[in-house]
């Protein structure tokens, strides 16, 4: 495990009116590796997801990325830096095809304008080629490379989860955030998507930050997990400290821990 | 897309979600049905017995063919912007007004201040500004699409509904403001409701054309219209037009895919723009002058029927749909109100109830055919899902 880090957040707190979503809570995603966020249902979890990516802004507290203060910054800067993210209930373009899904989030990397695409310049049309080559590549890693021409809402369930991925790993991100990625997957294919978690990991050498309420996948596949309840962070650890902490079984997993799961 | 223009699609659906279009067939297509209908307005109905040449007098003018291909050039534009991106906007009639004063402003003898003569038809010793009837296109296009900018910047921050009230306002300010544009300041600007007319003679291969001169300014419009079609399928095939799908399916998760949402819409606001205003340059030769009152609010609602009915996002479908409700608004419903009133012996003014027509078909469309006549084939796949396709989505 790297000990630099990708992305950095300090102090962050978010209010809603009188609500406290997110409670100074400060959080460091190293650089290649898997760290989990979970806490009970209303802890602050997708709000501080949110946070990250520029969708609110914070109260207080910094967000930096690759050492720029990115806190201020508008969602699309934010991507364009390289901090991709998945939904928690997905949100694909479903009336354009995989690969144009994909292709969407290459939109910063690419560089034709309005005059060269009209025209159909030679370069615009290679990398037209180029960027749809790269597209099928991203299909294929993420094992969907047979559904590159339908339409994403035509695709079944765990192959648009797999298609997220591979838009979100388009914009050539540092760190990719899934938002509770297992959600509807049964136990068979939550353990398939562990091993391609790991697989993301190591060969595009993201910094993984995942949220999951499925424990049996959080406790395999991180390397760090923070427990967020009520906005706060009550907990930090590696996946058996966590197991053990008194206070994360109090707020969370009590219940589960106890009847043998 | 593999749709030439004079074949209607047939009505099965590529299963197959098509990307890029073949560019040479449907140029192909276009052009011969383009010029079949030059050569037959310009050589055929003049050979016709009387009896023939008459029917198409009354049922398809060529004054009428020559305005509906402005209103399509307009409605393409309108397509980019509601079609492509999404983008609600009830006020396109303002770049139409903003077209038409441009080439009102830069094609007459109404500054007489002074005498600026650039390529144009206009005597020499005209006072007033001539510029080149293709210069002003190029003009009229810039200046509309600098103002889908300033109006855009700040509007199209708006979602949905509220943008489209916003953009109904700025529709109707900008034709307010040619219209009661006669003294600003004590200067004429717009020569209030008078209209700025004539406007000069368009030249081209050195001919002069006049306002009578409709099969030559057929064929301008026409290539005009090709030209706006030609944009309009190479933009959208490209990267700009992905984005603007992505937002038309998902604003915010296009712009957490690093598309820049006030970039991308602004884009399409100014390039809808650049339709509008060549639209208006071409409309103001077309009845050779501009007219505050002709730019009302109404413009901008037909124009949304036309993309609405034809088939939003389907550059077709926008064609036939501005074709058809071009030719009822300016002929099949007077032809029709004539020969009902002979056959019958009644009195009743159809023209007059043309919005009562426009509505009712909208109406029925959205009733029962809300994806247009010529759908694009992503919202095909949309509004006719068969109960195969709607079982695997979701599945868990």
């Amino acid at each position: 495990m790297s000990t630099k880090s990708a992305l950095n957040a300090d102090n962050i707190s978010v209010k809603f009116g009188g609500l406290v979503a997110v409670d100074d809570v400060s959080f460091d995603i190293p650089e290649n590796s898997v760290i989990s966020l979970i806490g009970p249902n209303g802890a602050g979890k997708t709000t501080f997801f949110n946070v990250l990516t520029g969708l609110y802004k914070p109260t207080s507290g910094t967000v930096t990325f690759d050492g720029k203060d990115i806190t201020a910054k508008p969602p699309h800067k934010i991507a364009q830096a390289g901090v991709a993210r998945t939904f928690q209930n997905i949100r694909l373009f479903g009336l354009m095809t995989a690969e144009e899904n994909v292709m969407v989030a290459m939109h910063s990397h690419l560089k034709s304008g309005v005059l060269s695409t009209i025209l159909g310049t030679r370069k615009q049309r290679a990398e037209e080629a180029e960027s749809k080559k790269i597209a099928r590549e991203l299909l294929e890693f993420v094992g969907i490379g047979g559904t590159a021409d339908k339409f994403a809402r035509n695709l079944s369930y765990g192959d648009q989860r797999r298609l997220e991925v591979a838009r979100a790993l388009a914009l050539q991100p540092k760190v990719l955030l899934l938002d509770e990625p297992t959600a509807g997957m049964n136990p068979q294919e939550s353990k398939v998507f562990v091993d391609f978690v790991y697989r993301v990991r190591d060969e595009k050498n993201l910094g993984i930050l995942l949220i999951e309420h499925d424990m049996s996948v959080v406790m395999k596949v991180s390397e760090r997990i923070t427990v967020l309840d009520r906005g706060q962070k009550i907990a930090e650890g590696t996946p058996a400290e966590i197991k053990s902490d008194k206070r994360v079984i109090e707020a969370y997993l009590g219940k589960s821990a106890e009847s043998g799961k | 897309m593999k749709i030439s223009l004079p074949r209607i699609r047939k009505s099965k659906a590529p299963k197959k979600p098509v990307s890029g279009f073949d560019q040479a067939k449907w140029i192909r297509g276009f052009s011969i049905a383009a010029i079949a209908i030059w050569i037959f307005y310009s050589f055929i109905v003049d050979v016709l017995p009387y009896e023939v040449s008459s029917i198409f007098q009354k049922w398809m003018p060529a004054t009428t063919v020559n305005e509906a291909l402005v209103w399509v050039i307009c409605a393409l534009g309108l397509n980019i912007v509601v079609g492509y991106a999404g983008l609600l906007d009830l006020g396109f009639v303002a770049f139409w007004a903003i077209g038409g004063y441009v080439a009102g402003w830069l094609m007459s003898d109404f500054f007489q201040q002074v005498s600026i003569h650039l390529g144009s038809t206009a005597p020499a010793e005209q006072r007033g500004i001539h510029i080149s009837f293709w210069g002003v296109l190029v003009i009229g296009g810039l200046v509309a699409a600098v103002f889908g900018v300033i109006i855009g910047a700040p509007t199209l921050r708006l979602k949905s509904d509220y943008l489209a009230l916003v953009t109904l306002g700025f529709g109707e300010i900008i034709p307010q403001i040619f219209y009661n544009g006669e003294n600003i300041g004590g200067f004429n600007l717009t020569n209030g409701s008078k209209g700025i007319a004539p406007v000069d003679n368009v030249g081209l291969f050195g001919k002069t054309l006049g306002p009578f001169d409709l099969d030559w300014k057929y064929l301008i419009f026409v290539s005009l219209t090709a030209l706006m079609v030609f944009i309009s399928l190479r933009i959208r095939s490209g990267r700009l037009g992905r984005a603007w799908l992505a937002i038309r399916e998902d604003e915010l998760a296009a712009s957490m895919m690093g598309v820049p949402l006030m970039r991308s819409k602004l884009a399409a606001y100014a390039i809808g723009a650049v339709s509008g205003g060549v639209g208006g340059v071409a409309f103001a030769t077309h009845v050779n002058g501009v007219f505050a009152d002709r730019f009302s609010f109404s413009i901008s609602i037909i124009l949304l029927a036309m993309v609405v009915l034809g088939g939003m996002g389907n550059v077709w479908g926008v064609i036939v749909g501005a074709l058809t409700i071009a030719w009822v608004n300016a002929t099949g419903l007077p032809a029709i109100g004539d020969t009902f009133n002979s056959t019958f012996g009644t009195k009743i003014n159809f023209p007059s109830y043309n919005f009562l027509l426009f509505g009712g078909i909208l109406i029925f469309m959205m009733l029962y055919k809300r994806e247009g006549m010529l759908p694009e084939s992503r919202l095909k796949e949309l509004m006719h899902e068969t109960d195969d396709e709607t079982s695997d989505v979701g599945k868990h």
